[in-house]
């Protein structure tokens, strides 16, 4: 306790105090109050975390196989893998995200099946292309990552259980993929806050994430700074979540750090 | 089984045996025999191939030539050696239990959880049963108060104490040893010993590979001193550490003593 209220803390909390009753006095927040607004910034901060969770999942499911060809694939398949790979992590990912909603949104309505298809009225519209474009992203880094996190498996714990006569499919599910995951667990809380930095670019192809909300309230009120400081908040609200929950995680299974 | 007149029924049986690692001719014709209740203990030099031949009664390494039999039934395998059907190989590993050098528990899982992950999920046995028979057996190594822990928190020979266990809960045909004491700090190698003593007491068939002559002289039935993939000499334990006959055998002898 002692240490907890060392001077130098309580000047700090002091000045950020300082700073949150600064905010909240001096400058205008009246469009909060809203109510138009305040649905415009639930729906955006809905749309942003169900974006990062969604391409999160698609991401690593397609990191799994990705990273298991180069680990462990013949060369017909690790060579694709990893030039997949070095494509996604060697371009910008906002260029994939426009190749992928020009070039492939202005591809589909030429094509008359795709066009008559059930499918239209989603791929009409612009987040599957978001979707599509950040799990591509997700998947490149993570198959890069999971090809190292599966190559680090001891070989020893894979033999064992091959000794023991487990399918070689059982070994995948029970013993390979499971430690991998655990490998990349602590990379993987750092790699998900990037990814929703990565978030915001979905607002240039029209999607309404918590981003574009913030620019559009901006330019309907002309209030420049408050927007963008209820963007941070809402950030790092996330990227604290984020954090815990990978905490969390890694806690469940204890690794002996060597 | 031991003290019967009539012969115990056959539970390995490898017939000249070879192995090529590429051009490196490594196991140049060897033959096993282990009835139930045999102990047989591999002895022999580094790179003498003693592991690969282990390995290759459960197919971690693939035979070149020569014929497997595990229980009595063979091995089917192509002319290369090769294993022709998966699932009798998988079957028949699930027969042999496996203790390696490195013990190879799963870093993932509890002492428990690896004792039943083959039980529950491979051979499909009730969870409860497969839990109520590796508690009995945590406490046959002395690893009762160990079920909850993870393989790293522990010793050496707490963890090669819980392979063996976690071999014996798939209810093994016989056993097989890669020098199960080898990766040991010396302190910890009675303990390890003392266990696979007692399943060499209880009857237990397994084949053995180690360097410790004096353990390899009290538990085994049977001894093979194998040099550059050659069985050059082999018997009871008595016969061969007491009067061995080749001169390479006594050196050998002379070497690790
Ligand atoms: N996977 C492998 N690839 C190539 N050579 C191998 C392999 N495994 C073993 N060898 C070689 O086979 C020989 C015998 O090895 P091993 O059976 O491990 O000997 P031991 O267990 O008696 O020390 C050694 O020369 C070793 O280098
Ligand atoms: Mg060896």
């Amino acid at each position: 306790m002692q240490g907890f209220w060392a001077p130098r803390r309580i000047v700090m909390a002091a000045i950020a105090a300082g700073i949150v009753v600064w905010c909240v006095l001096a400058l205008n927040w009246t469009w909060l109050a809203d109510p138009k607004y305040q649905g415009l910034i639930l729906q955006g901060i809905w749309t942003t975390i169900w974006i990062l969770v969604v391409t999160m999942v698609l991401g690593m499911l397609l990191a799994i196989p990705l990273g298991l060809a180069q680990a462990a694939g013949p060369w017909w398949l690790a060579m694709p893998a990893a030039g997949f790979c070095g494509l996604i992590r060697g371009t910008p990912l906002l260029l994939q995200l426009w190749l992928l909603y020009y070039g492939l949104g202005s591809l589909f309505p030429s094509i008359p099946w795709i066009r008559q298809s059930d499918l239209w009225p989603i791929l009409r519209q612009a987040w599957p292309y978001a979707v599509l474009a950040l799990s591509l992203s997700v998947a490149g880094y993570e198959g890069e990552v999971m090809r190292g996190a599966f190559k680090g498996v001891p070989h020893g714990q894979l033999e064992a259980a091959k000794a023991m006569g487990m399918p070689r499919f059982t070994i995948f599910r029970r013993i390979w993929l499971p430690q991998a995951l655990r490998r990349v667990l602590p990379t993987l809380g750092g790699e998900t806050v990037l990814q929703m930095k990565a978030t915001p670019l979905v607002a240039t192809i029209t999607v309404i994430d918590i981003y574009a909300v913030s620019s559009r309230i901006r330019q309907d009120t002309f209030v420049v700074y408050e927007p963008l400081l209820l963007l941070a908040v809402v950030y790092m609200a996330i990227a604290g979540v984020i954090v815990l929950l990978f905490r969390w995680l890694e806690n469940r299974v204890p690794q002996k750090t060597a | 089984m031991k003290d019967t007149a009539a012969p115990s029924p056959e539970a390995i049986r490898v017939d000249e045996l070879h192995k090529s690692f590429g051009a490196h001719h490594v196991l140049k014709g060897v033959s096993l025999r282990a009835c139930e209740g045999d102990v047989v203990a591999i002895i022999g030099g580094s790179g003498s191939g003693k592991s690969t031949m282990l390995r290759c009664i459960n197919f971690l390494e693939t035979p070149s030539s020569g014929r497997i039999s595990i229980g009595g039934e063979d091995v089917a395998m192509r002319p290369d050696g090769s294993p022709l059907n998966r699932k009798q190989i998988e079957r028949l590993r699930q027969s042999l239990g496996m203790v390696f050098q490195s013990f190879n528990l799963w870093t993932h899982r509890t002492v428990l959880e690896n004792l039943i992950e083959v039980p529950v999920h491979v051979l499909k046995t009730p969870k409860d049963e497969a839990i109520a028979r590796a508690r009995k057996l945590l406490a046959r190594v002395g690893l009762a108060e160990k079920e909850g822990a993870y393989p790293a928190f522990m010793s050496g020979g707490q963890q090669q104490r819980a392979a063996i266990a976690r071999a014996l809960c798939m209810e093994p045909r016989a056993m097989l040893f890669d020098e199960p004491t080898s990766a040991l700090d010396p302190e910890l190698v009675g303990e390890v010993l003392q266990v696979i003593r007692g399943l060499a007491d209880e009857g237990r068939t397994m084949v053995l590979v180690t360097h410790e002559m004096k353990f390899a002289r009290e538990v085994a039935s049977h001894v093979i001193y194998l040099h550059n993939g050659l069985i050059e000499e082999q018997g009871p334990p008595d016969q061969l550490f007491g009067a061995p006959k080749s001169e390479r055998l006594k050196q050998f002898l002379k070497s690790v003593a």
